[in-house]
């Protein structure tokens, strides 16, 4: 009972579109799926004529995904975009070692030029030493805050105007739920945001052309378009809180497939009460990084690192850092707490 | 704990006068079967024919070398698991209701991952 193509009538329907419902043909799925990345670029006002951008590139569906309907869309429509290929080594044996392998494949495939930093020229530790340090569960903190300190110091090297990374649908609907399990305003009010702001010492805007993509449809047009990509899961990340929202989110989605649009609607749409005490936006004053705080994230969970106290950075410790930045010493009842490790 | 993936492996069901689908994971679902990705699989013959309910079963009775949970929830697949027919989404064929023909190509994609 093959089911024809809703677009053409013509060829037979290979997906159901979660999104609309709809049913097409690979060649309409094709022409849809890059069509609607293209009005997102262009509603949103993502990129400039001219301009550099380098691509947040994993070796995963996602960002090869996002490398290959960039670069068809750079020439379709004629962005003018010098694009390139920016990949963050974090020093996790057996997956992102593996992983690299397939970016180095993506840049001869889509011929860009290619760029890799790494934890271990950056900060001096990698993934592998800071999980030993932090144990198995607040390990991915350290990660996403080092990565994105990564991406913009590796975007500040190659000189690029903009960075894209591959961030879908999927993942901006559980980061809004994440940051309403968790009660955290201000990240709530920021993560639906298309574009960062292009303001602040040392930020490069950074944007996500996919973020209304699914993620079925990402893997879908990856499959039927034959691309390249690596596909596990980081060793690491079994007891990531971010598990929770995604198996949430995806019996959410096998029930009413809209419910991911709707989810990243419901956060755009959200306004903060009155009254409500928010983060003000400053600079780090040990590394002039974007801050809400006297010290960075990253300088926090460096410090903490370094001076053995794997703590540092998770949970609420702000007042202990004005200690730290005035190099005082901690009492013994400070460090202990900060030492303690979950496995 | 997950491993990390291997290569992919294919199967195809083969069967005289049994049925002959053939089956197979990509996106990281292999990791489940022992890292094979393409699996020529045989079905024993019955009466009725065979539906997707009854391979799914069938799968994780036979061929699941670990952690069935991530594979199958209750009596279907993982939510964030697609599976194809014939390079077409199941959704487009009656899902759990499809009745398996001989030589079918199955594919089992996983999308849990990181991109």
């Amino acid at each position: 009972m093959p089911v024809q193509c809703s677009n053409c009538v013509q060829r037979r329907a290979v997906l159901k579109r979660p999104k609309t419902g709809h049913s097409l043909c690979k060649d309409c799925f094709f022409w849809a799926f890059e069509e609607e990345i293209h009005q997102t670029i262009v509603s949103a006002g993502l990129f400039n004529r001219g301009e550099t951008v380098a691509i947040g590139a994993s070796g995963g569906k996602d960002s090869t995904v996002l490398a290959h309907v960039m670069k068809v869309l750079n020439e379709r429509y004629d962005y003018d975009l010098n694009l390139l290929l920016l990949s963050v080594d974090e020093g996790i044996t057996g997956y992102r070692d593996d992983s690299l392998e397939t970016v180095k494949r993506n840049q001869q495939q889509y011929e860009l030029p290619l760029k890799i930093v790494s934890y271990e020229e950056l900060y001096g530790w990698t993934m592998d030493a800071i999980v030993k340090k932090v144990g198995l569960k607040n390990n991915c903190t350290f990660c996403g805050v080092f990565r994105r300190q990564a991406l913009d110091r590796g975007a500040m090297m190659l000189k690029v105007d903009k960075i894209c990374t591959g961030h879908n649908a999927d993942d901006v609907a559980e980061t809004v739920l994440m940051n309403v399990l968790r009660g955290d305003i201000a990240r709530l009010r920021r993560c639906t945001s298309i574009s960062t702001a292009s303001d602040g010492e040392g930020a490069i805007p950074r944007c996500k052309p996919l973020k209304y993509a699914y993620e079925k449809e990402i893997v879908l047009y990856a499959y039927f378009k034959k691309l390249d990509y690596f596909s596990t899961e980081c060793i690491y990340s079994p007891n990531a809180y971010r598990g929770h929202a995604r198996a949430f989110l995806k019996d959410l989605e096998s029930i009413r497939p809209s419910s991911i649009i709707d989810v990243i609607h419901s956060g755009e749409t959200l306004s903060i009460k009155e009254g409500v005490k928010m983060p003000v936006q400053g600079t780090c004053s040990r590394c002039g990084y974007i801050s809400s705080q006297a010290l960075c994230k990253s300088c926090v969970l460096l410090e903490g690192l370094n001076r053995g106290l794997p703590k540092l950075g998770i949970g609420k410790h702000h007042r202990l850092h004005g200690k730290i930045l005035a190099q005082e010493p901690l009492t013994e009842q400070e460090e202990k707490k900060l030492k303690a490790v979950d496995f | 704990m997950v491993t990390s993936m291997r290569r992919s492996f294919n199967a195809t069901l083969k069967c005289q006068p049994e049925m002959f689908p053939r089956v197979r994971k990509r996106g990281g679902a292999e990791l489940l079967f022992d890292g094979v990705k393409n699996h020529h699989v045989t079905l024993p013959g019955q009466s009725d024919p065979w539906d997707m309910k009854q391979l799914l079963a069938w799968i994780r009775g036979n061929m699941l070398k670990e952690r069935p949970e991530l594979f199958m929830q209750g009596d279907t697949v993982r939510p964030g698991i697609l599976v194809l027919i014939n390079d077409a989404d199941w959704e487009l064929m009656g899902e759990l209701e499809y009745q398996l023909q001989d030589q079918d190509n199955i594919v089992f994609i996983s999308t849990l991952h990181g991109g």
